[in-house]
């Protein structure tokens, strides 16, 4: 056993596992914080993805010990109190989602790529291809992909939208 | 996954230290293979040892014709870094179709070699190029480093620094990718290095992992082209079949890649 101290939706947290638990499992079942999921669980489907010091990470193909000392976002994490965070709302919008499995690992993948883009100075231009390649990571067996795509691309101007403001 | 003790090295002597302690230690760098194949149980180390906040891990250097990766960088690191783009840029490449984003943010260029799978990218960069391969205790040449599926010239204990690249004439990679999981059904690297010297090298394709391509060397060498590769006979004997493709198919594909790969290095 040992204690992880880590920062949790801006909540500091300290929580004694087993060396063996993997991050995913710290969050949904020490937090539970369950809008993380667990699809796969090989590294795969991305349904697990959150945010790790700003980088969008599989959280079970990570132990919680290396989390250490971190900063984690999870779903639970991007809305502001009411207010849906942009991609959110963008899936909602844009029907980018039909069970809702993948959607928390989609909309933290897609946050993720947005911001990279952004910060790259190509915001604007994140297009479809881009979107597409770089959504490999997320699978989801309902929408065929299209809606969310269009999402995520809604999304980016969205938050460039936002980034202008703040 | 079995119990297993987590340690967070601070240093390659702390790390060095920490795996002679545990009875069946391994070291943890990304994680993006080694904690998948814990899950199955296929592994079951009774140490980890954490080599991902060793500082002197970190970065790249480029000196005159000698790229140096150190082993801790991430995919992410590589492909965005800018002396690799202007180096080597079959390499920046490479990362880009490795994984996917995620799996780059965490994955690490010396945990990917030590693996040594068969359809793994790396290793033939690094056979192609005649990259050296540095530890805390040697250099070894890439001809000698890989030695067959999942092994390696790594001696129990001994952790990769860093990988140095010779600066190539020109390069190229061009891979077949499993739609799920990324890895190269076939991928071919070519190297035309600054001595004139041509290497090719295959990976998922060899039931002995990563191999050099000979013919396609001698036919690049009469005439650096992708039509120069047409002519070539590829072997099927002792390449990789399993559902994706059969062993016929994977010898046309190190052709084909082959083929794109040169294109591409133009």
């Amino acid at each position: 056993m040992s204690t992880v101290k880590l920062t949790v939706n801006g909540k500091a947290v300290a929580v004694d596992v087993e060396d063996r638990t993997l991050l995913v499992q710290l969050l949904r079942d020490h937090l539970n914080l369950t809008g993380t999921h667990v699809g796969c669980d090989t590294s795969q489907c991305g349904a697990c993805v959150v945010h790790m010091d700003g980088k969008a990470v599989k959280s079970c193909t990570m132990l919680a010990g290396q989390a250490d000392g971190a900063n984690v976002t999870t779903i639970e994490g991007i809305a502001k109190g009411d207010e849906l965070h942009p991609m959110q709302a963008a899936f909602r919008d844009n029907h980018g989602l039909q069970c809702g499995y993948c959607t928390p690992g989609m909309i933290m993948s897609a946050i993720d790529i947005v911001h990279r883009h952004n910060a790259q100075g190509s915001g604007g231009r994140l297009d479809e291809a881009t979107v597409r390649h770089e959504l490999e990571g997320n699978i989801c067996r309902c929408t065929g992909y299209h809606n969310i795509v269009k999402a995520v691309l809604d999304a980016a101007g969205r938050m460039k939208v936002s980034q202008a403001a703040e | 996954m079995y119990q297993t003790v987590y340690h967070r090295a601070s240093s390659v002597d702390e790390a060095v230290s920490l795996f002679a302690k545990g009875s069946e230690a391994k070291f943890l760098a990304g994680g993006q293979t080694l904690l998948p194949v814990m899950k199955q149980r296929l592994a079951s180390p009774s140490d980890l040892i954490d080599l991902g906040k060793i500082k002197e891990l970190q970065g790249v250097e480029l000196s005159g014709d000698v790229l140096t990766i150190k082993a801790g960088t991430t995919y992410f690191d590589i492909m965005q870094n800018a002396d690799v783009k202007k180096a080597i840029p079959a390499i920046a490449y490479l990362t880009s179709v490795l994984g996917d984003p995620a799996v780059r943010y965490r994955g690490t260029i010396g945990g990917s070699i030590a693996n040594n799978d068969p359809a793994a990218d790396y290793p033939a960069a690094l056979l192609a190029l005649g990259a050296a391969v540095k530890t805390n205790k040697r250099s070894i040449a890439a001809d000698d480093f890989f030695q067959g599926l999942f092994t390696t010239a790594l001696e129990d204990g001994e952790i990769i620094t860093a990988v140095s690249f010779p600066v190539p004439a020109k390069a190229g990679y061009e891979k077949m990718r499993h739609p799920a999981s990324r890895f190269a059904l076939t991928g071919v690297f070519v190297a035309l290095t600054k001595s004139g010297e041509i290497r090719v090298a295959a990976t998922g394709a060899s039931q002995t992992g990563v191999m050099r391509v000979p013919a396609i060397e001698a036919a690049l060498k009469a005439n650096w082209s992708p039509s120069a590769i047409d002519s070539v006979s590829i072997s099927a004997s002792n390449l990789l079949a399993d559902i994706h493709g059969t062993a016929e198919y994977r010898a046309n594909l190190i052709k084909v890649m082959a083929q794109r790969a040169v294109a591409a290095a133009g």
